[in-house]
């Protein structure tokens, strides 16, 4: 065992100490009754009250969506925005595998609690309880919502709903519509979306970039969009503000987001003062296609719920990794999730199998093309399932993934075994919110993948879905409400001082990007600074390297600012323009990443740092120093942020080394 | 492999645009078609030429954001979306022609983006099944016949790319809209506005400039998703029905 560093004082150059955060907002009661009272707490906005009160809403994939339409249908004025052409783009919508609710249709054991055990569990002991308790909670009215919308989730013969189970969980509580779950359930809240623009409650602004938070008084009181079509910068203010702008995944550049998907809008608001919790906790997906070489774009997630029937395997000798693998026989091969973890097996959760995944290629065990000197790739393999079940029955529940693997890869899943390897998926980090989902900025809000709460230090599968739209359906609707009870609120004037100095910091920041004229076009910057978060900040980190990546990124920074190339002009569709910004912001976000994991001297979850590993090689969590969440704020510079600690008080649930075995 | 591109270039929505051509050189049959423009773009802006711009986001064939007509096919010569159309589907030494979606219902925005957004109009005229969030029973309280169900999933599998418009030589939205209405028609919760739905569909599609169907199923041919031609059939009895009900 490996003993966390003593080194304190050498991280003072990189952060200071802040006060203690607390989270007040959760009543004090019995967790199973927090959030019955925490509704009846809330006060109230009258329906004729409602229209008077304007709602922005800054994205509209899942937890977006959802909000504005539930906003809409209460009667608030929302004006909600995306940067897609239609709001049905989200990245919300690749989501393949599932959505967890704790229906217990299967009488198998599952309930709220088992539900919410299981995400804190699965967060590695990392998230708040009272959050994840409620999410569990409210799983079940999510399901009755979107089927009442019509979403066509996988039925029985018998007309009632199926199941199927995820990593990192022994019971099947997870819904879903073939591999296209993210699909179906956006396509129901964008549908719900649309329904309320019809009714002119919802206002919608597709092709429009939030690049500024306007706080008046301390208090968040509208944003400044571009529209990408035409490159006016626009003012919308209002009386509250809501972002569901989705994870920052694509900080590393290859990821498995979506190629718009970024951090700018959380961003933003993290420089006007919203505190940014947990940054560095990345997951990174067993599952995803490997990388096959430079031009590549993006990595491409093949669902994890292919794990219940593929069978992971590497060859057991190093000289056997060039072989067909049909011709490897069944001694030589090592299912090394089943003989390291009997108990789950191939459904560990995804930090352990994909840090297992790197070991094996790491030892010289991986399969496929050699990217650089290594082999990235593990077989995940049907055989055994297509041999069990039928080949058609492994059509019929996994058949678009087969094509899309075939369509990429040029293989044929169906006779050889698929290689996979891990890709940054998810950013479990986000603003940080109180229980009422609010950030540090009275009136900011923020929902789904884009704040911190309910995911700790690992996401389960088929738990974001969950998240998104229970935030954007149930939780934040009822939050929202007890803040909105405080108005009317004084009307905020056009050329207010701090709405003119929001738009003029938006207009002289891209007159900036646009007059640099050097060398280097973003995409450029962009893919280097990947390289650097993947290699130091990834599925690995050590002290020495996350210092290493801190002087990279910072060097990446000044140049970009001095050798940066964007061709075209601020007044049409500049696509050049667009990364420039998102780049500009990812560049102090991946130093923010690893200044937050080189203070978290244990492993956890998404965040494995090497000096920090049980004999057998196991993340080694050090709750007496860490069981908090980091909370950083901005200091006005990017070098020197400040830390604030919410610590985690574990009421309900014993904290216990996560095991697998 | 070389190839030779043709790529339709366009300043704005009321700039003329013209087709410029472009040598491909060490062209990787492994590159998705989009990530073959992202190498030609960062060629383009080394050169000081303003890259092309064009749509894409999930690169996952999920989002229907992407969308090309490539040499006269709608997402190119194999039945997928562009962004997971690969190289290996094309020969060296080809020239390809590349142009937007062509439909008076989707103006050029720039060179090979369009605007889409009546597609979004067409839902908001009753492509939803009106609840209110919190007014669900329970799911089970409503059982599904499994055929029913996944015959909803398959019209729902529709991205909205519309691939279907631009393979349609009367740039027609039926394919849609038909996936639209059998999807929210094959479940017993779309019953109530079954017949308003198709009703106001079919009006706001018309009102948007989308042309007639005439049957020739080039939109089923195109579509990425495998929506069956069938959908239209189903909307042209729902919409007889309904008018029919209406009087």
């Amino acid at each position: 065992m490996t003993d966390t560093l003593n080194d304190t004082d050498t991280l003072s150059e990189y952060f200071t100490d802040g006060t203690p955060l607390v989270d007040t907002r959760a009543p004090d009661v019995d967790i199973a009754q927090m959030w019955t009272q925490a509704q009846f707490d809330n006060a109230l906005v009258n329906p004729a009250n409602r229209r008077k009160l304007d709602v922005i809403i800054v994205g509209t994939g899942l937890a977006g969506a959802s909000a504005a339409a539930t906003m809409g249908e209460a009667g608030y004025n929302v004006k909600a925005f995306c940067y897609q052409d239609s709001a049905r783009r989200a990245h919300s919508i690749a989501a393949q595998g599932g959505i967890n609710a704790a229906k217990n249709y299967n009488d198998d054991g599952d309930s709220t609690y088992r539900l919410f055990y299981d995400t804190v569990k699965g967060g590695d002991y990392r998230s708040r309880e009272t959050n994840v308790y409620r999410l569990a909670e409210v799983s079940t009215k999510i399901i009755d919502q979107c089927v009442a919308q019509g979403v066509p989730f996988a039925r029985e013969y018998g007309g009632l709903l199926d199941n199927r189970s995820f990593g990192g969980v022994q019971v099947a509580r997870t819904f879903y519509a073939a591999g296209q779950t993210g699909q179906q359930l956006l396509i129901g809240a964008y549908q719900a979306m649309e329904r309320q623009v019809a009714a002119g409650t919802v206002q919608e602004y597709t092709r429009h970039e939030m690049l500024e938070v306007v706080v008046v008084d301390g208090v968040a009181r509208g944003i400044i969009t571009r529209d990408m079509m035409t490159g006016h910068i626009e003012t919308h203010l209002a009386d509250v503000v809501v972002l569901a702008t989705g994870g920052y995944g694509n900080v590393f550049f290859l990821s498995t987001n979506a190629m718009g998907c970024n951090v700018t809008a959380a961003w933003r608001a993290h420089r006007k003062g919203a505190y940014f919790g947990n940054p560095c906790y990345t997951q990174i997906h067993p599952t995803c296609i490997p990388v096959s070489g430079e031009h590549q774009s993006k990595l491409t997630l093949m669902s994890e719920s292919l794990r219940n029937d593929g069978r992971i395997w590497v060859p057991k000798r190093a000289e056997d990794c060039d072989k067909d693998p049909r011709q490897i026989p069944e001694e030589d091969r090592d299912y090394y999730l089943e003989r390291i973890y009997p108990a789950f097996g191939n459904l560990v959760p995804r930090d352990i199998a994909s840090r297992q995944a790197k070991n094996m290629c790491d030892e010289g065990r991986g399969v496929g093309p050699k990217v650089g000197d290594f082999r990235r790739g593990v077989y995940l393999d049907f055989a055994a399932a297509i041999e069990r079940m039928g080949r058609s029955a492994v059509e019929a529940k996994y058949g678009n993934l087969f094509d899309m693997y075939a369509r990429i890869t040029g293989e044929d899943p169906y006779q050889v075994p698929m290689r996979i390897y891990p890709a940054v998926h998810y950013t479990m980090g986000g603003l940080w919110v109180d229980y009422d989902l609010q950030t540090s900025i009275p009136g900011l809000y923020a929902v789904g993948e884009a704040n911190f709460s309910d995911h700790g230090a690992n996401r389960l599968g088929a738990s974001s879905l969950m998240q998104c739209l229970a935030d954007g359906y149930f939780v934040l609707p009822n939050t929202i409400r007890n803040y909105l009870a405080k108005g009317p609120f004084e009307k905020v004037a056009e050329d207010h001082p701090a709405v003119v100095e929001a738009e003029q910091s938006v207009r002289s920041r891209i007159d900036r990007f646009l007059s640099i004229n050097g060398e280097r076009t973003p995409d450029s910057f962009h893919r280097e600074l990947g390289n650097v978060m993947w290699e130091y900040c990834g599925m690995e980190r050590t002290d020495a390297g996350l210092r290493k990546a801190i002087d990279l990124i910072r060097g990446l920074r000044e140049e970009f600012w001095r050798n940066l190339k964007v061709l075209g002009t601020a007044d049409s569709l500049n696509q050049s323009l667009e990364k420039a910004g998102r780049v500009a912001d990812f560049l102090e976000l991946g130093e923010l990443m690893c200044i937050d994991a080189l203070h978290r001297r244990e492993s956890c979850g998404g965040h494995f740092r090497a000096e920090s590993q049980t004999e057998d090689g196991e993340a080694l969590r050090h709750d007496d120093e860490f069981a908090y969440v980091a909370a950083w704020e901005f200091t006005g510079d990017a070098d020197r942020p400040v830390l604030h600690k919410e610590d985690l008080s574990y009421k309900f649930i014993e904290l216990k080394q996560r095991s697998y075995k | 492999m070389n190839l030779t591109l043709k790529i339709w270039r366009q300043a704005g929505p009321d700039a003329s645009g013209e087709l410029v051509t472009y040598q491909m050189t060490d062209v990787s049959e492994d590159m998705s078609f989009l990530e073959m423009l992202d190498v030609l773009n960062e060629r383009l802006a080394a050169e000081g030429t303003e890259p092309i711009a064009f749509d894409s986001d999930c690169r996952e064939g999920i989002c229907g954001m992407c969308g090309l007509m490539i040499s006269g096919d709608a997402h190119g010569p194999e039945r997928t979306t562009t962004c997971q159309l690969h190289m290996r589907s094309f020969n060296d030494g080809d020239t390809i022609t590349v142009e937007p979606w062509r439909a008076d219902a989707f103006p050029v925005v720039r060179d090979l983006v369009v605007d889409r957004t009546a597609f979004d109009r067409i839902i908001q005229s009753g492509g939803f099944i009106s609840v209110n969030t919190g007014a669900a029973p329970e799911a089970h309280s409503v059982p599904v016949p499994k055929p029913d169900a996944d015959r909803a999933f398959d019209a729902a599998k529709c991205i909205g790319c519309g691939a279907c418009v631009a393979a349609c030589p009367n740039a027609s939205g039926m394919l849609f809209m038909g996936a639209k209405v059998t999807h929210l028609g094959e479940v017993p919760q779309g019953q109530p506005e079954r017949p308003a739905r198709v009703l106001a569909m079919v009006d706001q599609h018309d009102l948007e400039g989308f042309g007639g169907c005439t049957n020739i199923g080039e939109c089923a041919g195109a579509c990425p998703k495998e929506i069956p031609l069938d959908v239209i059939s189903q909307l042209n009895k729902d919409l007889r029905s309904a008018a029919f009900h209406r009087g």
